[in-house]
């Protein structure tokens, strides 16, 4: 018998190298104007979540693991949640905690807001990779069913 | 408000759907109905940050409750239903409902809060944090206490799930 192909078949590939760089520009988007518009650290970071599982999704899990393994998650996993704690601690050069220190700048220009684009930043690279990681233990780590399933 | 009302309708009834069908896929999507609801009802709400948020985190849970639930056979339990429980049930649905309205005629009227801060946050928003999008600047500057403590809880999730699903530990 012939090896099983990894993936679904070659459209849904094709289409998944068009749109997964739009959905993760999309997601970078609503993160960087999460202090303008609607949005914010947390849906922008859900958003490129969602790209990478388009992606592991439409190639397989052999293709697509090997740029995101387990040592790219914990890093940026770890350096999203030092880099927040870092930003309330920079608050007690001013007095206390969490306190906005960088100047406001001008309201509604995309470099504004002190702390709060930094914080952003910081929640979106720790909750993006955070839930992919919960994807690909829960959806592709699996615990066989059987013995002849191979466990990754 | 009618429309609020129409579509919290339909959120319970593919509520009882999910709960009562017996394919284990059809019941998957029938709760992602009601997440797009949840949806529908913050956009009328006019809470758009909620509801993106709701919205992605819905399609990524249905994303991943499919991928873990195709192909799973669960075994089928019939319950019977016996009068007893169904008299306890009703008992506990009348005393619910009794008390819910009690307490749902206790709240203030909408848009017309308890806590006098939130007017303070809208007034200060733009002069102390300098964000145009004040839910942003109440989540990451006044309140950010609580989304330290979130970030905290998302960490000890993943690190959870991946001890427990640990490809070295199976090894046996």
């Amino acid at each position: 018998m012939k090896e099983k192909e990894q993936g679904m078949s070659l459209i849904v590939k094709r289409i998944t190298r068009i749109t997964v760089s739009l959905i993760f520009l999309f997601g970078v988007y609503i993160m960087l104007h999460g202090h303008l518009t609607p949005g914010g650290g947390f849906a922008g970071g859900v958003i490129i979540a969602l790209s990478f599982i388009h992606v592991v999704l439409a190639f397989g899990k052999k293709e697509s693991l090997k740029m995101l393994n387990d040592n790219v998650v914990s890093f940026f996993e770890s350096l999203g949640g030092l880099l927040f704690l870092g930003i309330a601690l920079s608050g007690l050069i001013g007095g206390y905690f969490f306190l906005n220190v960088l100047p406001k700048g001008k309201p509604f220009d995309l470099f504004s807001s002190g702390t709060i684009i930094l914080s952003n930043i910081a929640i979106f690279l720790k909750v993006g990779v955070g839930l992919f990681a919960i994807f690909i233990a829960l959806a592709i780590l699996r615990v066989p069913r059987d013995d002849k399933e191979e466990v990754k | 408000m009618i429309e609020l009302h129409v579509v919290l309708i339909l959120m319970i009834i593919c509520a009882i759907v999910a709960m009562e069908i017996k394919d284990l896929l059809s019941s998957v999507i029938a709760l992602g109905a009601v997440g797009i609801g949840l949806t529908v009802e913050f956009l009328l709400l006019r809470a758009p940050d909620l509801a993106i948020t709701q919205l992605v985190v819905e399609i990524l849970s249905v994303i991943i409750l499919i991928r873990a639930t195709v192909g799973v056979k669960v075994p089928q339990e019939n319950i019977k239903m016996r009068l007893g429980y169904f008299i306890f049930a009703l008992v506990f649905v009348a005393v619910f409902l009794f008390f819910s309205k009690r307490a749902v005629a206790q709240l203030p009227s909408f848009g017309d809060p308890m806590m006098k801060i939130g007017s303070l946050y809208n007034s200060l928003a733009l002069s102390k944090a300098g964000a145009a999008n004040i839910v942003s600047s109440v989540i990451l500057d006044f309140r950010a206490y609580d989304t330290l403590g979130e970030a905290t809880v998302l960490f000890t999730a993943v690190i959870g799930v991946l001890t427990v699903l640990r490809a070295s530990g199976r090894k046996k």
